[in-house]
């Protein structure tokens, strides 16, 4: 009843030379060794991302366009503000790259511009939020008890405000500009950051590590700065790269409204809000790249939130 | 006795991006009506693709069975046809699995659980599939049947879902139940219930199960024979006697003696190193790398299946005359 | 039950300190605003000056216009406009909800049907041609606001190839390209949180099990993945409320319908504060109202909520 398999291996045992019937040296250290090469989380995660093609993309993307909104004003020859009505409605050309809008300015540079004032707002109003967070989440789930159950009964009730009505409600308020618009944005905007460095502490609190630390009679923001957040770090870089495009396509919606940058700052929001009508009257170029640029650069950070958040996922680390 | 399942040199392979695993690599055994196997070996040694395999449930892609036969009943699963199949499942063939606290839909109270695939399969009155569901709960030893169909999962502790799990499994008369680790996730003290269970059950019902574990305690309890697996193949395999017994591999051996034993004094001797890489298993016995009697056959060629008795095999270069002469030698030069 | 009682109270509880907090910010900003008709005496219309102090009771000290300003707002009445001296704006409402109602309703539904099903097709062909594809379309969807959205469609399907109407609420035709717009960004978020949660549900034992009952695939996926990957995607519709409700806003002024948010905008730019603070109070209790509904929905779908409070883990 043996198979062919047997038979196959029967025969083999025969062939098999004596001398290989000798013991083997052993080698101790061999056998402790690790078959990959260890790598710290943040190999590992960097190693993941990059061989992520859409969220390196958007990395790229980002990058060159940061160095364009700090170089590309130097770049041209115009001034971000300068009308020249004989200039109106000028299609792309060697002159004016991007051509020029309804008062004769130049697109190329004013995009330049907007891409700063976008990514300013986008990356202040998250930094805000990340340390709001991270402080009121931090203390909120380290403490837990008591403290714990009464800040995160005050984060419920701010999570139920509606965002975006808040926002404008203070921007009638205060009047529109670029502190008064970083203030609305975050000023409810840390909510869910809180939420998530409270979840992480939550979960990292009870560790041993942790315990350990804690049996030594370390002060409890050392041991949130020291050990829990670089645990957490993960879920909030994640979440910050989530946040500032929804901080960019907030500033742009409050252009559209009426309440976003005033001049002489020239935003995104502001150029496609200006060039609406444009495109009914065959300028497409007006608002081709102020839109297209919102929307790349949000696309930019979406694939690079989703790439980061599969790159630090420990869950499917292998 | 009548044979119930014949699997002959099953393989099975995941495709993934960084290569294809040979997860298990011509794996033969068989079970008989009323028998209880064990099928033991650390994690990764596919133990569980083995029992998915029988089962057709292993995912496909990225898995395969690539090669072999799995006979259930004098038919071949490996040619069903996946609707086919489907009428298998649940029906001839069962499954336990590990963690009770997952195995059970959260949103769905018990009694939808029970009887849906009592539905599924045979025709049946809402009554009945209710008379038998509650049946099953008062064999799996959950007091108050009628009322607790009506709750939810998350409204029983974890021995009482793993029992339910079991309720579930063999509620439509199943030939054959495959638990795996059905103790691993428990108590200590509700692992004994539920191993006592399985008991009783075998003999009300004369079901077979394949027991898939690595804890040789749950062996000692309820298995009838027992088949070692290490990566991806059987390198032993015999009755309950055989291997706790007269161990021959060098990793059963391994096994046996990283078990805590109230009557041996000797202290526990976990087996050093890591199983191979199944990506590129070797070409020869895959344990030696960790074998404490590793010659230079092992590494070239795998061994010849050893017959020591008729229920006891094994695949061990030690078996071979010549290696015996080369522990002989051993013996006596010390 | 019991539990079920006491944690939709507590949600009820919280909605009322959320509606409180928002009515009294209004409060607070109303009377602080500068140059605003609460404070300044230079308000040229008379009528106006009459309506603000009717309705929010000038002459009495602060406190009692608070109480009495709560009061209105309980029973309903959001004030005045100090541009159109006739207009109130319960008149506004009453013109211009039914039409961004309707427009939200219809853009909700098609962005949660489509949504749900695109995911569990991009699930259910894990790392295929599919899942790529429609993945690909949903970044962009999140990616693109909704008001430029608008303007391509309109330039496009509009003006270029002439199949729908520009602008205008009228006919079923009216409406195809507003709810596009509006329903594209809502439809690729579920579209994405139904395919993660998806992927996760069906890695876990219980569906394994449902598998191992030999149940269809179809019941596989419906019965048991679908009703537990749904459950996050239930927890965001209430962000999604707000995200569409004050996508409204846009999408109306550029399709020119006659709906609130096309005047809340107007009152923006005019400076029509008793009506930006009457709409802002009106559109913050409807979405305060429909999270705390969302939330009992949760509630009954799972049925862990009744032991273990939410946010509690």
């Amino acid at each position: 009843m043996k198979s062919k398999k047997e038979i196959e291996y029967t025969q083999s045992a025969a062939n098999v030379p004596d001398e290989w019937f000798s013991w083997k040296e052993r080698d101790k250290e061999k056998l402790e060794q690790v078959s990959r090469p260890s790598l710290s989380y943040w190999q590992d995660a960097w190693r993941r991302l990059v061989k992520n093609k859409m969220a390196m993309l958007g990395l790229i993307f980002l990058v060159l366009l940061t160095i364009m909104a700090i170089i590309g004003p130097i770049l041209s020859p115009y001034e971000v503000n300068r009308q020249s009505l004989p200039d109106q409605y000028q299609p792309p050309s060697m002159e004016h790259w991007f051509g020029t809008d309804n008062a004769g300015r130049d697109v190329f540079t004013r995009t330049w511009y907007g891409a700063r004032i976008s990514l300013f707002v986008g990356f202040i109003a998250a930094l805000i939020d990340v340390t709001i967070g991270i402080i009121w989440g931090g203390i909120s789930g380290y403490k837990g008890g008591r403290t714990d159950n009464i800040m995160m009964r005050i984060i419920e009730v701010l999570y139920g405000l509606p965002y975006l009505l808040v926002v404008i409600l203070l921007l009638v308020v205060l009047g529109p500009s670029l502190g008064t618009i970083i203030l609305a944005l975050t000023i409810t905007g840390w909510v869910g950051m809180a939420r998530i460095v409270r979840g992480q502490v939550l979960q990292i609190k009870n560790y041993e590590f942790i315990l350990a630390s804690k049996s030594f009679g370390t002060k409890t923001f050392r041991i949130i700065r020291k050990n829990l957040l670089p645990n957490a770090m993960g879920p909030i870089i994640v979440q910050m790269t989530l946040t500032i495009p929804s901080a960019i396509f907030a500033e742009a919606f409050l252009s559209f409204i009426g309440l976003g940058i005033q001049a002489p700052f020239a935003s995104w929001g502001v150029m496609a809000n200006d060039s609406l009508g444009a495109i009914l009257s065959g300028n497409w170029w007006t608002l081709f790249f102020p839109a297209f640029f919102i929307s790349f650069t949000m696309f930019a950070f979406n694939v690079l939130g989703d790439g980061l958040q599969d790159a630090l996922d420990p869950k499917l680390r292998k | 006795m009548e044979r119930i399942l014949e699997v002959t040199d099953l393989h099975v392979t995941f495709t993934t991006y960084g290569g294809t695993v040979q997860a298990v690599r011509g794996v033969n055994f068989h079970l008989d009506r009323g028998e209880t196997l064990a099928i033991v070996g650390e994690s990764g040694c596919g133990k569980s693709v083995t029992s998915n395999a029988i089962m057709r449930l292993i995912p496909d892609p990225p898995g395969k069975i690539t090669k072999g036969n799995i006979i259930f009943k004098g038919q071949d699963l490996t040619a069903y046809s996946e609707k086919k199949m489907r009428a298998i499942r649940g029906v001839d063939i069962s499954m336990i699995f590990q963690d009770p606290m997952t195995a059970l839909n959260p949103t769905l109270t018990i009694g939808t659980q029970l009887m849906e695939g009592l539905k599924e399969h045979k025709k049946i009155t809402g009554a009945q599939a209710k008379q038998k569901a509650v049946e099953m709960m008062d064999l799996v030893g959950i007091p108050n049947p009628e009322e607790r169909l009506k709750q939810y999962p998350h409204q029983f502790s974890g021995g009482m879902r793993q029992r339910i799990v079991i309720a579930i499994a063999l509620i439509c008369d199943p030939d054959l139940l495959i638990a795996d680790e059905p103790t691993t996730a428990l108590d200590v003290t509700i692992q004994a219930q539920i191993l006592e269970l399985f008991s009783t059950i075998q003999e009300r019902t004369g079901v077979s199960i394949i027991l898939i574990t690595h804890d040789l305690g749950v062996v000692a309890k309820i298995a009838d024979r027992i088949i070692v697996m290490y990566a991806g193949k059987i390198i032993e395999s015999g009755s309950k006697r055989d291997i706790f017994y007269r161990p021959e591999h060098p990793y059963t051996q391994g096994l046996l003696n990283s078990v805590p034993r109230l009557d041996a004094k000797e202290e526990l001797k976990p087996i050093a190193g890591t199983p191979p890489d199944l990506f590129s298993p070797p070409k020869g016995c895959p344990f030696t790398a960790r074998c404490p009697f590793a010659m230079e056959v092992c590494d070239k060629v795998y061994p010849v299946s050893e017959r020591i008795s008729d229920s006891h095999q094994v695949d061990c270069w030690l078996q071979d005359e010549r290696a015996k002469r080369l522990m002989a030698a051993e013996v006596l030069q010390t | 039950m019991k539990h079920m009682l006491k944690y939709i109270l507590k949600r009820l509880l919280i909605m009322v300190i959320t509606l409180w907090v928002i009515i009294t910010l209004t409060f607070i900003l109303m009377i602080n605003i500068p140059g605003s008709p609460f404070n300044s005496d230079q308000s040229s219309n008379e009528t106006v000056q009459a309506n603000l102090e009717a309705h929010y009771n000038l002459d009495q000290p602060y406190y009692i216009q608070y109480l009495l300003y709560i009061k209105s707002i309980v029973t309903f009445d959001f004030g005045p406009s100090i541009k159109q001296p006739n207009q109130t704006v319960n008149d506004l409402l009453s013109r211009g909800f039914p039409i961004s109602f309707e427009l939200g309703i219809i853009t909700i539904v098609l962005a949660v049907i489509s949504g749900i099903l695109v995911g569990i097709i991009a699930a259910l062909r894990h790392n295929g041609f599919l899942d790529y594809l429609t993945m690909g379309i949903a970044v962009l969807g999140i990616s693109i606001p909704n008001f430029i959205l608008a303007t391509l469609l309109i330039q496009q399907l509009a003006v270029n190839l002439e199949i729908f109407p520009t602008a205008t609420w009228r006919s079923p035709a009216h409406m195809v390209l507003p709810v596009l717009a509006l329903a594209t960004g809502p439809m690729a978020i579920i579209a994405r949180l139904t395919r993660s949660t998806m992927l996760e549900v069906l890695t876990q034992d219980y569906i394994k099990m449902a598998k191992a009952k030999g149940l269809s695939p179809w019941k596989v996926i419906f019965k048991h993945a679908l009703r537990n990957a749904l459950m996050p995607v239930v927890t965001i519709m209430g962000t999604l409320f707000a995200g569409i409700l004050t996508g409204t806003f846009v999408i109306e002024q550029i399709f020119a319908i006659p709906g609130m948010g096309r005047y809340f905008v107007e009152s923006i730019n005019q400076r029509d504060y008793p009506v930006i603070m009457g709409t802002t109070v009106f559109y913050s209790a409807f979405l305060i109202i429909m999270l705390f509904i969302v939330d009992v929905v949760y509630g009954i779908l799972d049925p862990r909520i009744k032991m273990h409070q939410k946010g509690g883990k």
